[in-house]
């Protein structure tokens, strides 16, 4: 066992080195199962021999050389040991992918193995829980353990979603490449969709004891940094970069000393983290310039940005924000987007104005059992003085909700009235 | 975890050498890779000490120097802000930057608002909010 220094050394090189190695690996053996337990056999060689030699100058350059090293001498072992033919074949054909010298490192980017390999955990042949999953554990570089506890899951679901996925992966022939231009749409929303859910997870857990949790908003944000610098031409990769920057300034807010949830109208503003303002607006400012029209991620981030340059919720541009929720509706036709919408709208022409609007909404099917949607009408309600309707309400949003903290905030919110 | 890491400033710097398109390529490399890593949130290099000013604060009065500085190990070129999941990792990243020989970087963590809890009343969180409040908005 390494003393703890130099385990703590070797944890810090894995995660800046684990990412381009599985993708460099995957790119070579073409399956990302296997170029997964390369990486690993190369972490373990690296945990016994760097304690004694100590950690190499380059790194990432020894990890990937032991990796195929390692890998070939337990290929030829097994194939010698082997008895049955097309698996000899399968193994045949990784090891001579192996022991082959990697040409294409030398004149390629690793980094574009890297986008490569986003792509292909995001796959849409995956469910969405194993892309978040399989993303999660090679692009993040989470353990099985933290996955399950950032998606309050047992370690057992965790691991067999992985193991899954890389089994489906690897059955439906998904190739390790950047889809071309035809699909290269509806592919970046599918990784978008994933980081951002990542990220909504960490912002407003939606279940547990903790209304947040920074640690999976950091995971997203760094995903989505490292997307927005492998591609610096897709505006709405910088879309979604500017509005978790511009949410996750807000974090340290949005909760109170007893750990309860603090929202927007009562957040001190003051205590914003300003760099990430400066980023989100930053990022914002790229995508509103790539973009011909804004795309969805875009529309949101315009509208967190008026939040964030409001000094006071008096003082935020509702109008704007109404007409960004009009074009965001226009797009995505989502009822959750018309709730927020009729939020706007009631702070920008008054309540009365944003309940009609909400009302017209209970009916919707999607929305029925949404607490959001119970809670949105309470608080209109209690701002029309209707405080027995507003309680009301606010019960049914407490029993609807899943998530700890928020639920107690509405009940209190009930108690109140 | 927020850090800070501090890029003394040689003497040619100080004189107001720019770096050669050598030395530079390489640091724009490694800038990239901070990037494309996700860690790099911010980062500058700042004019030699000559235009700086040191404030002094003695006896109630106040005494202003021009600079350059004389002190030279005392002098910051440059600053990054970079978001690491450790002290090992940013570490880590430190020992990959291209810097000359004899140079010594200096890693420093950022106080986030929880390092405070333990010695912050309300009173002095608001007050300082309130501070934070004003200077943002002048």
């Amino acid at each position: 066992m390494p003393d703890p220094a130099t385990q703590r050394a070797i944890d810090a090189v894995w995660r800046i080195e684990s990412t381009r190695l599985i993708a460099g690996l995957t790119r070579i053996v073409g399956d990302v199962a296997v170029a997964e337990d390369l990486a690993q056999d190369a972490l373990v060689a690296a945990l016994e021999s760097w304690p004694e030699s100590g950690i190499p100058d380059k790194p990432g350059a020894w990890l990937m050389a032991t990796a195929k090293r390692r890998g070939i001498d337990a290929l030829r072992r097994r194939i010698a040991l082997e008895r049955k033919h097309e698996l000899i074949a399968h193994e045949q054909r990784i090891l001579q992918q192996l022991d082959q010298p990697d040409l294409v490192a030398q004149v390629d980017d690793v980094e574009d193995d890297v986008l490569r390999l986003i792509f292909m955990t995001c796959h849409p042949v995956l469910s969405r829980d194993a892309r978040v999953a399989l993303t999660l554990r090679l692009l993040g570089g989470l353990s099985t353990p933290e996955i399950a506890r950032a998606f309050l899951v047992s370690e057992g679901t965790v691991a067999q979603r992985i193991v899954r996925a890389k089994r489906t992966l690897s059955e439906a022939r998904v190739p390790f490449e950047v889809p071309g231009r035809d699909e290269l749409g509806d592919r970046l929303s599918a990784v978008l969709e994933v980081i951002y859910l990542v990220f909504n997870e960490g912002y407003a857990a939606t279940g547990g004891e903790h209304w947040i949790r920074p640690p999976l908003c950091e995971d997203a944000l760094r995903l989505g940094r490292i997307l927005a610098g492998l591609m610096p031409g897709e505006p709405e990769v910088h879309g979604l970069l500017g509005l978790m920057e511009l949410q996750a300034s807000r974090l340290r807010a949005r909760v109170g000393p007893g750990g309860e949830p603090v929202l927007l109208a009562d957040q001190d503003r003051a205590r914003w983290d300003r760099l990430l303002v400066q980023r989100g607006l930053a990022a914002l400012g790229r995508a509103e310039k790539l973009a011909g029209a804004l795309g969805p991620y875009t529309l949101q981030a315009a509208i967190a940005a008026c939040h964030a340059r409001a000094r006071s919720v008096e003082d935020t541009d509702w109008l704007r924000i109404v007409a960004l929720y009009d074009g965001l509706a226009a797009l995505t036709g989502s009822p959750v987007v018309e709730l927020n919408r009729a939020v706007a709208v009631a702070m920008a022409f008054g309540p009365e104005a944003g309940l009609e609007l909400v009302d017209a909404l209970a009916g919707d099917r999607a929305l029925r059992d949404y607490h959001l949607l119970a809670t949105v009408r309470g608080d209109l309600l209690e701002r029309l003085g209707r405080d027995a309707e507003a309680r009301a309400e606010f019960l049914r949003a407490a029993d609807l909700c899943a998530n700890e903290p928020e639920r107690e905030l509405l009940l209190a919110r009930a108690e109140a009235l | 975890m927020r850090f800070m890491v501090l890029v003394p400033a040689d003497d040619g710097y100080e004189q107001g050498r720019m770096p050669g398109t050598e030395e530079l390529a390489a640091m724009t490399r490694f800038n990239e890779e901070l990037v494309k890593a996700g860690v790099m949130l911010a980062g500058e290099g700042l004019h030699p000490s000559a235009k700086g000013a040191k404030v002094r604060f003695e006896g109630g009065k106040r005494t202003v120097t021009d600079g350059p500085f004389t002190e030279a190990k005392e002098l910051i070129g440059g600053y990054w802000i970079w978001e690491c999941a450790s002290r090992d990792e940013a570490i880590e990243w430190i020992k990959r930057a291209p810097f000359p020989d004899g140079t010594e970087i200096q890693l420093r963590q950022v106080f986030e608002d929880e390092d405070f809890d333990a010695v912050m009343t309300p009173e002095l969180r608001e007050a300082q909010s309130r501070l934070r409040e004003q200077t943002e908005t002048r």
